[in-house]
């Protein structure tokens, strides 16, 4: 227990990705393509298209939204001077090595959505800001000074390749960490950490504004930005349990312990109870104001289309990891996490549905093959990449300044 | 038969004093409790003790928090003095919400603080009750209850061997009062 553990680690251990792990991402990838390839060709309903670019935005927006919640993950550690998560920070830099990966899948999907019109149509449309056109539209014309399609393309661009650079920043510096040891390569992580936060935490909101909520080009919420962080948040510390999980279950990271997961579980619930907070602090301000432009967005999700998946959305991201990771022996044990963190996981899809569809298929929106297929799919893409970058490195960044504190860990 | 009530082991270092748990506990000595002058990782568990109940506390009165929260707006703007706010129903969930969060917080914060001074008979104007004063300060101090554990020399002599600098032999439980 607590200071008289001195178990031996092999701290050289590095994660081998070959056999089942290899065969079942590259079988859900193959799925995905599939996917992909019958909603755009072989499913013949008039929305069909519309509706896989509606998906490929919402994996693409989740995988991205995954990978940069581990470089927030990884900055936060540097910026607290955390020691508990030293031994753990293997998996949030795995996360962050495919960020840039990510950020260019998301890319080119918005690139085709909005060239091909099945995105953002809202506000991409041909004499939308011409008062003598038949599309004009008077609203969006007031809001194109920024929304217009270079602009919005830049901003993409832009933001996204911050957040990669920062990503692979952080991320190297603890490879040369490894090497070269000594204080050095922290104290850069931990500059580097600092301005990555700053420029996040005022770039993100605007990030999920133009991705996410310029669907709805005629709505807007200012909580928006932060309800897209906390989704972002929870969904990413979700991914990075999961996977510490799975990787304890097959006999890696042995120094993790319980109470590592611990302090996981209670990010989780924190951030879930976060999550509901800002989700009902845009809703109350919007029921009570009762103004038509706003009330709209939560008008068509309150219709019999999407009211059921309206209330399973506060069920799974509220209720249950509420109830569920209340007490401490939720947290510590192993399975009940691992059970939460999918719970979250799809929740969080879900979460991105209520998002996007709404706005973009309306009535239209279905729920069969392009849907889990795709989603099936990018689960397979980003294990396949992550794991890539996890094994080509141990899985213990050895000179850690604070390593010994992460081992003697406890709660 | 002396009037010694109670041994205590006075250690430097919390190694020291993990060592003289240790050393005690194999030899079927129970130990009254431990005071040091800092938190200290793992003693909870080597000395066996059960969990606190704070939290299941602190749930009750969160519980008792909400329903109050709810019953006090629900009889304030629904039952006595219902009244027409933006159009709105007077039985109206979601501005419930807020009022009955708040009340969760205020009811849990307040019932646990008060739970914690019960527990351990903080009140104004009480005098604490401490077995050592320098616990709070240099030392680490182990207390064996002399009374129910025989042979006080075996004692020392286990408490010595394990590098307590100091033992003491008090009559009385808590030296506080004086």
């Amino acid at each position: 227990m607590g200071t008289h553990n001195h178990t031996t680690h092999n701290f050289n251990e590095q994660f081998e990705f070959s056999g089942k792990a290899k065969t079942w991402s590259l079988v859900a990838m193959l799925i995905g393509i599939v996917a992909i390839a019958y909603g755009f060709l072989i499913d013949s309903s008039e929305h069909h298209s519309e509706r896989t670019f509606a998906n490929l935005l919402l994996m693409g927006y989740y995988f991205t939204c995954i990978c940069a919640a581990g470089a927030f993950f990884l900055a936060l550690q540097f910026v607290a001077q955390a020691g508990w998560s030293a031994g753990l920070l293997r998996i949030p830099q795995a996360f962050a090595k495919v960020l840039p990966v990510a950020a260019f899948i998301l890319i080119l999907i918005i690139i085709a959505g909005l060239f091909s019109h099945n995105l953002y149509h809202h506000w991409h449309l041909e004499g939308i800001s011409d008062e003598k056109h038949a599309n004009f539209d008077p609203i969006v014309a007031e809001k194109s000074s920024f929304l217009n399609a270079p602009f919005f393309l830049l901003r993409q661009v832009v933001f996204l390749s911050i957040y990669s650079i920062f990503a692979v920043l952080l991320t190297r510096y603890s490879n040369a960490e490894d090497k070269l040891g000594g204080l050095a390569n922290y104290n850069k992580s931990i500059k580097v950490a600092t301005i990555f936060l700053v420029i996040f935490g005022f770039t993100q909101p605007i990030w999920s504004f133009d991705t996410i909520m310029s669907i709805e080009a005629h709505w807007f919420s200012t909580m928006f930005g932060w309800y897209n962080f906390a989704a972002l948040w929870v969904s990413g510390l979700c991914a990075i349990t999961l996977t510490i999980i799975l990787l304890k279950k097959s006999g890696h990271l042995t120094w993790v312990n319980e109470n590592h997961l611990h302090d996981l579980g209670k990010f989780i619930f924190a951030f879930s109870i976060f999550w509901t907070y800002v989700w009902f602090s845009q809703f109350l301000l919007i029921w009570y104001a009762n103004i038509p432009e706003e009330t709209v967005y939560f008008y068509k999700r309150w219709e019999d289309e999407y009211k059921f998946w309206f209330w399973l959305n506060i069920v799974i991201n509220f209720l249950a990891p509420v109830l569920i990771l209340m007490t401490r022996d939720a947290k510590r044990q192993t399975n009940t996490l691992m059970f939460v963190c999918i719970l979250l996981l799809c929740g969080h899809w879900l979460d991105y549905y209520m998002m996007i569809m709404p706005g973009s298929l309306e009535e239209h929106r279905d729920f069969g093959i392009t849907e889990i297929g795709i989603a099936i799919g990018f689960v397979g893409l980003f294990t396949f990449l992550m794991l890539t970058k996890l094994a080509s490195k141990p899985l213990v960044p050895q000179n850690h300044p604070l390593l010994e504190e992460s081992l003697h860990h406890q709660i | 038969m002396s009037n010694t009530k109670y041994i205590l082991g006075h250690f430097a270092d919390p190694d020291d004093m993990m060592h003289g748990i240790e050393k005690l506990q194999e030899n079927n000595i129970s130990i009254y409790d431990a005071y040091t002058p800092m938190p200290i990782h793992g003693i909870e568990a080597k000395l066996g003790y059960k969990r606190s109940r704070l939290p299941i506390a602190a749930f009750c009165f969160g519980i008792t928090g909400t329903c109050a929260g709810f019953s006090m707006i629900y009889y304030m703007l629904v039952y006595d003095w219902p009244m027409n706010i933006g159009g709105k129903p007077a039985f109206a969930m979601p501005n419930f919400v807020p009022i009955c969060f708040e009340l969760t917080v205020l009811f849990a914060a307040f019932g646990m603080m008060a739970c914690f001074m019960y527990a351990n008979h903080f009140f104004p104007g009480r005098a604490p009750r401490v077995m050592d004063l320098r616990a709070s300060n240099d030392r680490f101090v182990l207390a064996i209850d002399a009374k129910t554990n025989p042979y006080p020399e075996k004692i020392v002599d286990l408490l010595n061997e394990a590098g307590a600098v100091e033992i003491l032999h008090n009559e009385r439980k808590y030296v506080s009062y004086e």
